[in-house]
């Protein structure tokens, strides 16, 4: 059976640090669009933390919540895509080939979690970043769209390495940056179809929840919490 | 209207052909003029990325799909109420299936490059062609975009086909008055028409089997239209009323644009004897109703989500009833529904100036109602998080594209009306003398009786 990759994100272990994103951007090449384009609302962060506030000063409470795309299993951005550039891999990613994107957009429109980010003009890097771009990951030029991809290039490594060494891939050997940078190891990454694996042990928890599960998408990414995160004090 | 020889018709309609006024020349450079800078403002967009556009996160489409809609909207004007007057023998449909049919093409052209100047890479646009690639792969037939390739497609062959059909009999009647250079390529246009009876009773035929064909076809283009939006889980567009509702408010401003096409054509080409105030009472009553049917769709879409209550879909209900799209609705309302009721329903107000100044406030309206439905469902989508920061605005770039494609389509219909005659001559001369029409014989229809070319 192929792989499922999968991932379970714990929000009673978040601390709303942001390494995942920081580890996001410097694997991914991501681009950095300057001030005027990030106040309009086109910044690219694959990965983000959304943060929400509950009551008033002086008793605030904050939630994080890291959001990455969910790698739908029913994905409303595939079908839409007149190109095949956003299609459905068999180990459950939702592949993104930017050579085939003309960019519609609809993919966009369609993703109910805003997701997918568009580069509106050719990339660009500040100085020195442009110093430590990934070679292993291509970098987009204008006109197309990107998203998360699991770290596929990471996934595809360690593959490539298991079979050099014939030998099966141990669950935990692949780790996308985000779960790789997280300091309190919130992110779980590995194959939800072997059982044994320990997102799969995760993903069984009583404390999973799927985000906008009523659409009907089916994501990959689990989300644990406690009852505390629904308002209850204690757990 | 007082019955006229076959000559005179024959003068009144062609004069425009014949003839070309300074002022004329000067209207058709100005429009021109807009056209080229929509058309520099696309270069300048491919030159620097399509973020010269307004858009953003999450509001992905904006100006150009807007657009997009509304043009492919008016197109229903003209093939499809051609199609369903000619199928109904409405007799007053002759001076007027021209105009329409025409309205159809050039909007439809217009709109079909909408699809074009919005992607991120233009320039890439043929990989929607289903062609054996070194790609090795086909377009995928599961988008809705793809849907809108094909029907657009098909509608703009049935549509051209429609229009020219008919124009057959006419090329021949201009070709036979024609010197030299325009003569040639007028004869080559009438394919040897001749008017024998066996070519009038093959031109009954296609036409009476295109008229047929090309209804269904219009009802599919909306409706396809319809579902780039409904088939995505974007609160608000996700309904099943969108392809009827799509279709019905393609025909009201379709109606709309129609009415204000005849009334230009009536003044500057001096109509006033051929298009009458009958054609736009009874454009006007269409019209009517076409508003009380939007009204209709707007009150179940919005009611039924109302008492929905599904959270997202309130949120994007209470933005556009409430929020910051609130004066832009109650605008549209105010114009699609507001202005042209009481106007159309009272009969002492269905004048030509009244049915005109309805027709303005559909158009405006339907502009504004595919605005609405886009921008604010985009706006705030599911998560809050997510919503958008700074809202949509066009820039310049939108603008001045946007008001290219309207210098377009007075452009294009005022150089075919330069070179075609607006009103059909033969339809109008067997409407004149209805004993001829069946028994098509030569003698009634001039264009028939001389020079065979053979």
């Amino acid at each position: 059976m192929a792989r499922q990759w999968g991932m379970v994100i714990d929000l009673d272990r978040c601390t709303g640090c942001e390494a995942c994103v920081v580890a996001c951007r410097a694997e991914n090449n991501i681009a950095t669009v300057g001030d005027d384009q990030a106040a309009r609302g086109r910044a690219i962060h694959w990965l983000r933390v959304e943060r929400y506030y509950e009551g008033d000063f002086p008793d605030v409470k904050v939630k994080f919540m890291p959001v990455m795309c969910q790698q739908c299993g029913a994905a409303p951005c595939e079908p839409v895509c007149p190109t095949f550039a956003s299609y459905h891999t068999e180990e459950g990613l939702n592949g993104q080939i930017y050579n085939r994107c003309i960019g519609t957009r609809y993919c966009s429109n369609a993703c109910p979690y805003n997701l997918r980010f568009f580069n509106f003009y050719n990339a660009s890097w500040d100085k020195p970043l442009d110093l430590q771009l990934n070679p292993d990951v291509s970098v987009r030029g204008v006109g197309v769209m990107e998203k998360c991809t699991f770290c596929v290039q990471r996934i595809k490594a360690s593959e490539i390495q298991a079979e050099a060494e014939k030998r099966p891939l141990k669950d935990g050997e692949v780790r996308p940056a985000c779960v790789q940078s997280c300091p309190t190891r919130a992110m779980v990454f590995g194959d939800l179809n072997d059982p044994t694996s320990e997102v799969a042990r995760l993903a069984r928890s009583n404390r999973a929840t799927k985000l906008l599960e009523e659409v009907g998408t089916l994501p990959q990414v689990t989300y644990l919490k406690r009852d505390s995160w629904n308002g209850a004090e204690n757990s | 209207m007082a019955q006229k020889t076959p000559e005179q018709i024959n003068d009144d309609l062609l004069r425009p052909l014949q003839a070309t006024s300074l002022k004329y020349k000067l209207i058709l450079a100005f429009f021109f003029a807009i056209v080229v800078a929509a058309g520099l403002a696309f270069a300048h967009q491919i030159d620097y990325g399509i973020g010269v556009a307004g858009i953003r996160r999450p509001v992905f489409w904006g100006f150009y799909i807007t657009n997009f809609v509304f043009w492919i909207g008016l197109s229903h004007a003209g093939t499809l109420i051609s199609a369903i007057l000619r199928l109904c023998n409405a007799t007053w449909r002759r001076p007027v299936t021209r105009c329409a049919e025409v309205i159809t093409v050039f909007a439809l052209s217009i709109g079909a490059t909408f699809p074009v100047i919005h992607l991120g890479r233009p320039w890439l646009a043929f990989w929607l062609f289903p062609y054996p690639s070194e790609r090795g792969i086909w377009p995928n037939v599961r988008s809705p975009l793809l849907w809108d390739f094909f029907a657009i497609n098909t509608y703009l062959l049935g549509s051209v086909t429609f229009l020219l059909l008919p124009m057959i009999p006419d090329f021949a009647l201009v070709r036979d008055r024609a010197m030299g250079f325009r003569k040639k390529i007028y004869s080559a246009l009438s394919l040897g028409w001749t008017g024998t009876p066996k070519q009038w009773h093959r031109l009954e035929t296609a036409m009476h089997i295109m008229a047929i064909a090309v209804i269904p076809v219009a009802v599919s283009v909306h409706s396809i239209v319809s579902w780039d939006f409904a088939m995505a889980p974007v609160p608000m567009w996700h309904s099943t009323i969108f392809a009827p509702y799509f279709v019905a408010g393609a025909i009201f401003s379709g109606i709309a644009a129609l009415i204000i096409a005849m009334a230009l054509l009536r003044k500057f080409l001096h109509l006033e004897e051929y298009l009458l105030p009958i054609h736009f009472e009874n454009l006007g009553k269409l019209l009517l109703v076409m508003s009380l049917l939007w009204f209709y769709f707007v009150a179940s879409e919005r009611l039924t989500a109302w008492y929905g209550n599904e959270p997202s879909e309130m949120t994007v209900l209470l933005l556009t009833q409430r929020g910051s799209f609130s004066p832009l609705f109650w605008t549209m309302v105010f114009c699609n529904f507001l202005i042209p009721f009481p106007i159309l329903a009272i009969k002492k107000f269905r004048t030509i100036t009244g049915c005109v100044i309805a027709s303005i406030g559909v158009v405006i309206g339907m502009w504004l109602e595919r605005f609405l439905i886009i921008v604010p469902s985009l706006s705030r989508k599911y998560l809050p998080y997510a919503w958008v920061t700074a809202p949509y605005r066009p820039t310049w770039v939108e603008l001045t594209i946007t008001a290219g494609t309207f210098a377009a389509m007075v452009m294009l219909y005022m150089l075919f009306s330069k070179f075609i005659p607006i009103i059909s001559v033969w339809e109008l001369k067997a409407g004149q003398h209805p004993e001829a029409e069946g028994a098509v014989t030569g003698h009634k229809l001039p264009a028939g009786s001389e020079a065979g070319a053979d």
